[in-house]
């Protein structure tokens, strides 16, 4: 896999747009006012914590070691192939909630209707489509970001390179 | 991927592949960049009233259910729907008051740059407002006329006289419900009041104030700004004139107005016909002197006076692209801020002429009515000018042209039909009694980005003359079936059900007869409140077999519009629905509740084809209800029974 969400919470504006989207997506339709009209609650898998005045998205981050596949009984949350995205079967799930138990990150939440649970697919189905996840192209300022691991990381170095650069240059 | 327009016009596709080879950013590659939009402003859930706010509601019941104040999602919609209404309200209303000034200026002034040029009209008027005008002059009468229709911005007591103009029945309707307007300027203030943290939150009570100032809109400001425009630039006859980006001459000076008042536009059309400008140019280089218009300005002037249409709304960053533009000049409303930016790339130069509309980092050359000779001249020069500085830049104008009759108003229809002598809406209302003609429907409105540019517009026009239904249209709709051909008479045989065609060809009318600008919807109103005098198809404008629609709606005005046709009566059809998704409540009232109390409905359908059969059907219950006789001709489109 290699891509990931990023977040960049000093652009987070809390207006939810992530959470908006993330909902329509994983509804039947897939349209924002049939999902209205029809009262369907698809549930959002990213939140947008308030935390003093910030505002962070806080969502699944697919780990390589997860809790919940561990905690899960029925082999309902699951991951297809290594690098995948870690999903939830729900005909498997049995409604435990150990997976919510589990989680360090409190991103996997009970559905409203209490069957089964909420999680972050990274938008498979989209992905496969070559489109980016929901949330990442919902986000007005570009606080979501779905990079590449290392390329981020790239240039996260490049960063801290410019900056020592520049401060050697300083000295000088 | 850069847009590519795949249903409108042949200039407007060829134009937005132009953008895109030049890099230049124009509407659509503003409204990409913008994507996805906010789902709460869509769904009318955000409120930003007060500052213990902003505040949202979760649609999806988890979040939160209740403002900071307790406000719930009803009231939030309801509260940013009627400020919509205010905003449309106040942009035509202000417009019909500049435009009475501009009367009472005519009318007071020695000299004036501006004359009285429809007296009849003037009259008729005056007997609406109980103002004498046996053995008075003109100018007495217009006077009058001008401070009766300015009182009643702002007066304290009693109602609108205007919108007496209202059959009685309906006028009962508006009294019995408490929404008869009382002054146009207050019923928009008090929008704003009842809005305020902590007044109204009941949300058909604040849809009811919403009801009152739409009429002060289209009963009121709007009525006002089309009747006296009438008196001061002649009501519009029947005309032929050219449409789209083609009208541009390239070795002529192009001066395109934009905009909608018809008052600086009219004089600039005036004084371009002067010898010594003509001559100027010639100086200059160029072989003369072309005016077009875009939006609702350029159709005042393409009403009164032939002068063609470059396009419309969604056309004029477009115009400016073409290269060919020598000056464009705007006065209020619908004025992309995006054209300071596209005039950037070109030697176009854009010029700002009213106090009420400046773009940063473009010229103002402010207007005044009593100098309006003399402004209008100046700007002209601006524009002759300017023209040696396409330093031999090859203009890119598409060749493609349409022609068009514009022209129709409610007395030249009358005229029309039932001739000079005889004016008589007898032989319409004969046509839909007889079942030649099913009904007739307003299609009208802007252009949006958020639609396939035009597809809206004409699939629904189509469908609905393909069924004898009559047409009439006005503002951004009217220039889109203007460029495709819909308003000359031979589209009837093409487009038209058999019994419309019989109509159109007896009479000699296009099956989609053009009204004007965007603030002529009035128009349409008086013509319903004329077939209901004209008796045989009932008491009440309710009662008739019509139907509005603005498939592509996009302005504040457009919900202000789609408003006082629902509160007339009408059954109004629009594509994009209106932000309210976000309260059920509040849709199930809009779109079924309310007709039980004014008569009219809305609809949201985003299909065109079938939004007109939706039209159709409610065209086809209001016939049978008249118990009027069963279509002449089969029909293209029969519901199910």
């Amino acid at each position: 896999m290699g891509k990931a969400i990023q977040i960049h919470i000093e652009r987070c504006l809390a207006c939810k747009s992530c959470e908006l989207a993330c909902a329509v997506a994983h509804s039947s339709s897939g349209d924002l006012y049939t999902v209205i009209r029809s009262g369907e609650n698809p549930g959002h898998r990213i939140t947008v914590e308030a935390y003093g005045r910030n505002a962070v998205p806080v969502n699944c981050n697919h780990c390589v070691e997860p809790a919940c596949v561990l905690a899960c009984p029925t082999g309902a949350v699951h991951r297809e192939r290594p690098g995948e995205p870690v999903i939830v079967d729900q005909e498997r799930c049995i409604g435990c909630h150990m997976c919510v138990m589990a989680c360090p990150f409190g991103v996997i939440t009970v559905r409203s209707d209490g069957k089964g649970v909420l999680k972050c697919d990274l938008c498979i189905e989209r992905l496969a489509e070559g489109k980016m996840p929901a949330c990442v192209e919902a986000c007005p300022t570009g606080a979501l970001e779905f990079v590449d691991e290392e390329e981020a990381n790239r240039s996260k170095r490049q960063r801290v390179a410019e900056r020592m650069v520049a401060a050697q240059e300083a000295e000088q | 991927m850069a847009k590519q327009l795949t249903f409108a016009d042949k200039a407007s596709r060829a134009m937005v592949d132009r953008a895109a080879e030049e890099h230049i950013d124009i509407v659509w590659d503003r409204y990409e960049a913008m994507q996805p939009q906010c789902g709460f402003g869509k769904l009318g859930i955000c409120c930003r009233n007060c500052s213990m706010g902003p505040c949202r509601i979760d649609p999806f019941g988890d979040g939160p259910k209740l403002g900071v104040c307790g406000a719930d999602a009803d009231t939030i919609a309801a509260r940013n729907l009627v400020r919509m209404i205010a905003g449309g309200a106040a942009a035509h209303s202000d417009h019909g008051r500049d435009i009475a000034h501009t009367l009472l200026m005519t009318c007071t002034e020695e000299d004036p740059d501006y004359q009285v040029r429809d007296p009849e009209k003037l009259k008729a008027l005056a007997a609406v407002y109980g103002i004498k005008t046996d053995g008075r002059d003109i100018k007495e009468i217009g006077a009058d006329v001008a401070r009766a229709a300015l009182k009643e911005f702002g007066q304290q007591e009693g109602s609108l006289r205007i919108a007496t103009m209202a059959p009685a029945d309906r006028q009962k309707v508006w009294v019995e419900q408490g929404i008869f307007p009382r002054a146009i300027d207050r019923e928009i203030v008090e929008i704003m009041h009842r809005t305020h943290i902590g007044v109204d939150t009941e949300y058909r009570n604040i849809i009811k104030q919403g009801l009152r100032a739409c009429l002060g809109d289209g009963w009121g400001g709007s009525l006002v700004a089309t009747e006296l425009s009438d008196v001061l630039f002649r009501t519009p006859n029947p005309i032929r004139a050219q449409a789209n980006l083609g009208v541009l001459q390239k070795d002529n000076v192009n001066l395109v107005v934009h905009g909608h008042e018809p008052t600086l536009s009219d004089m600039i059309a005036v004084v371009s016909q002067k010898e010594e400008l003509i001559e100027k140019a010639k100086e200059k280089g160029a072989d003369g002197i072309t005016i077009a218009g875009i939006c609702c300005t350029a159709n005042e002037i393409l009403m009164r006076r032939g002068i063609p249409v470059a396009g419309s709304f969604l056309q004029q960053e477009l115009s400016i692209l073409t290269g060919a533009v020598d000056l464009m000049v705007v006065d209020v409303q619908c004025l992309m801020p995006g054209l300071a930016q596209v005039a950037g790339h070109y030697h176009s130069k854009l010029i700002t002429t009213s106090p009420k509309a400046k773009m940063p980092g473009v010229q103002h050359i402010e207007f005044h009515e009593d100098h309006a000779v003399q402004i209008a001249t100046e700007i002209l020069e601006a524009a002759i000018d300017n023209f040696p500085n396409r330093n031999g830049h090859k203009p890119f104008i598409p060749k493609d042209t349409e022609g068009l009759i514009a022209g129709f108003s409610s007395e030249s229809v009358f005229r029309f039909l039932g001739g000079k002598y005889r004016a008589t809406y007898r032989p319409l209302n004969d046509g839909v009694m007889a079942g030649r003609l099913r009904g007739a429907a307003g299609v009208v409105g802007c252009s949006n980005p958020n639609v396939e540019y035009e597809e809206g517009h004409i699939r629904m026009v189509k469908e609905l003359i393909k069924n004898d239904t009559l047409v009439v249209t006005t503002g951004c709709n009217a220039i889109t079936c203007a460029k495709h051909g819909l308003l000359q008479p031979e589209s009837a045989f093409k487009y038209a059900g058999e019994g419309l065609q019989e109509i159109c060809r007896a009479v000699g009318i296009p099956p989609v007869l053009h009204l004007g600008s965007c603030v002529d919807n009035s128009r349409i109103l008086v013509t319903l409140a004329n077939v209901v005098a004209e008796g045989g198809l009932g008491t009440d404008i309710s009662q008739l077999p019509v139907a509005g629609a603005a498939p592509e709606w996009m302005s504040e005005k457009a919900v202000s519009i789609g408003f006082y046709f629902v509160a007339s009566g009408v059954f109004t059809v629009i594509g994009h629905p209106l932000p309210v998704m976000g309260s059920p409540n509040l849709h199930k009232y809009l779109t079924e509740d309310i007709e039980s109390e004014v008569g009219g409905k809305w609809a949201f359908i985003l299909d065109p084809v079938e939004a007109a059969h939706a039209m159709l059907r409610h065209i086809d219950k209001k016939r049978k209800e008249l118990k009027l006789k069963p279509m002449m001709y089969k029909q293209a489109f029969e519901p199910e029974k």
